[in-house]
């Protein structure tokens, strides 16, 4: 396999925007323009390009996506089965064992949101306005094992991501004392990394504590500023090997560790996992995962220079930096109030970017496409010297995870 | 009919064969948990095997309706018309039950009185002649 290690050679992102304001833009037109863009960012042609993966339950499939572009021959199409952004890191894992193992030579990793065309994740689905059904309620056909699961969770008002993510973080709260300061630190740092990222949604509007106090509550413990933008927008990641990378005009990122991880019983995460381990109910359940990732890369939390989490809600963070090994268990709060996560004196700079919390939330895969910026010495907050890069995939779900050196 | 809690416009339980004998026992007021019949391991929500020992063979053990919160959540945003908020969503932990947890809500008490290991016990709201959804509030 000499020569064969995945490499990260391209990224590509198109506009980002609150969700609803690409309307004149289809979904999959957003994938293909974020897809050349990367392409063209790699030095590449799409007629180098023979495989396609994505995640989070894509609309927007390989192989239409292979045709509109004109791939010569598509020998890699594939999905993740991992829930929602858990599985962007695991996407990017998937074309690097294609391009290691010889299936595929070059594979983009993409993904194209466009919620004001389809739903708001945010929402659930639900429309509370819209008048109720005149029928008496009775009990409905689940006509999929994710709807027979969600059955449990739905006549309880269990819908909305923002509640969801609350219990875990509720219970790591009433455990080691954590408190709505620590989350409110944490939303701070990452919109003071987004005023300096031009692509950030959130990049023009600064937030101070007081401002996060004064934002709604919408879930208790989670306030608006708690919870992840709703975005349009698309980006992508151009995969290959690194002999192949050697010839292209960017330097290679090397794919140092990639890893999958559900904890027993986990299923849809909070939504249907009330009966997990009473040891991992409070965390992010990616401590195992995150064990298996150092072992193979051979490097400790002590090694990364910067990292970018997946920030769907604050506390899912805080839990994820104890599964990770940067402090112990408990203790994520007052890691953040250290202000470790800051941008540029922190000992662990986190989303540079701005996070999904302030730059955009296209499920992850922007952190993975920053985490790319920073080994490059192209991020907005560049953190000089920076050599591992730790990339998360959305927690206390079934989740993936990604180390990335610099070559 | 009940005391209500919730209005009709709730999202309704979606069951399959497999979970659909949880909601025809609530209709009847009866608050069941799976049980595995080879093992005796108990599972919410239902699922067609045993994750110990594998078994396919089940039957259904009602509790007592005693819980704790385990955790919780106070929403602020309505899933159905003329619904009063804020609401508490919980984790509730049931006693006698082999040591499941469920996904409820807990009524009957200020929002912000609820705290983690509150006592509660089991209120059912009748949403319709057909179902009936099992609710916590604080033990009496």
């Amino acid at each position: 396999m000499s020569g064969r290690k995945a490499c990260i050679v391209g990224v590509g992102e198109t506009e980002y925007a609150r969700w609803g304001k690409i309307g004149d833009v289809t979904e999959h037109a957003l994938a293909c323009q974020a897809i050349q863009r990367a392409v063209t960012d790699a030095g590449l042609s799409m007629q180098d390009v023979d495989g396609l993966a994505s995640f989070a339950e894509d609309r927007n499939e390989a192989t239409f996506l292979a045709a509109e572009l004109g791939l010569p021959s598509l020998r890699f199409a594939n999905m993740v089965w991992l829930p929602g952004g858990g599985g962007g890191c695991a996407a990017v894992g998937n074309a690097a064992m294609a391009v290691e193992t010889g299936q595929a030579e070059v594979v983009v990793v993409y993904r194209s949101l466009c919620q004001g065309q389809f739903f708001r994740f945010g929402t659930g689905g639900v429309d509370a306005s819209a008048p109720p059904d005149p029928a008496p309620p009775t009990v409905q056909p689940a006509n999929s094992l994710m709807l027979a699961s969600m059955g449990f969770a739905m006549p309880y008002g269990l819908l909305m991501a923002a509640a969801a993510y609350a219990l875990p973080t509720r219970r790591h709260m009433h455990l080691y004392g954590t408190r709505p300061e620590h989350l409110g630190l944490l939303a701070v740092t990452f919109r003071e990394h987004a005023s300096r990222n031009p692509r950030a949604v959130m990049g023009k509007k600064p937030m101070t504590l007081d401002d996060y106090y004064a934002s709604p509550m919408i879930a208790d413990p989670h306030r608006l500023f708690d919870c992840c933008l709703e975005s349009d927008g698309a980006c992508a990641v151009v995969v290959t090997t690194e002999e192949r990378a050697r010839d292209l005009s960017r330097r290679p990122v090397e794919i140092l560790a990639s890893e999958q991880g559900a904890p027993q019983g986990y299923a849809f995460g909070p939504f249907t996992n009330a009966n997990v381990a009473d040891e991992i109910y409070a965390t992010g359940g990616t401590e195992e995962m995150a064990n298996r990732l150092w072992g193979k890369a051979g490097l400790k939390p002590s090694d990364v220079d910067v990292a970018q989490i997946y920030d769907h809600f604050t506390g899912c963070v805080l839990m994820q930096i104890e599964d990770y090994g940067f402090c112990a268990r408990g203790e994520g709060g007052p890691f953040i109030e250290s202000g470790a996560l800051s941008w540029k004196d922190g000992t662990l700079p986190t989303n540079t970017h701005g996070g999904s919390l302030s730059e955009a939330y296209i499920h992850g895969l922007n952190h993975v496409v920053e985490g790319v910026r920073s080994l490059r010495g192209e991020s907005t907050s560049p953190v000089e010297g920076a050599e591992v890069c730790l990339v998360t995939s959305g927690a206390c779900v079934p989740s993936s995870a990604l180390v990335l050196g610099r070559k | 009919m009940s005391e209500r809690f919730f209005p009709d416009g709730m999202p309704q339980p979606l069951a399959d064969t497999t979970s659909l004998p949880f909601w025809e026992a609530a209709a009847e007021h009866r608050l069941v948990v799976q049980r595995c019949q080879d093992c005796g391991r108990t599972r919410l929500p239902p699922s067609p095997v045993c994750s110990e020992c594998q078994s396919d063979r089940a039957d259904w053990q009602e509790v007592s309706g005693l819980g704790e919160v385990y955790s919780f959540t106070i929403v602020h945003r309505p899933l159905a018309a003329d619904q009063s908020l804020p609401f508490v969503i919980a984790v509730i932990s049931l006693e006698g039950s082999g040591g499941l947890r469920m996904i409820s809500n807990v009524v009957g008490i200020e929002p912000e009185a609820v705290e983690i290991a509150m006592p509660g016990e089991l209120i059912w709201e009748d949403m319709s002649e057909t179902l009936a959804i099992p609710r916590f509030r604080p033990r009496s």
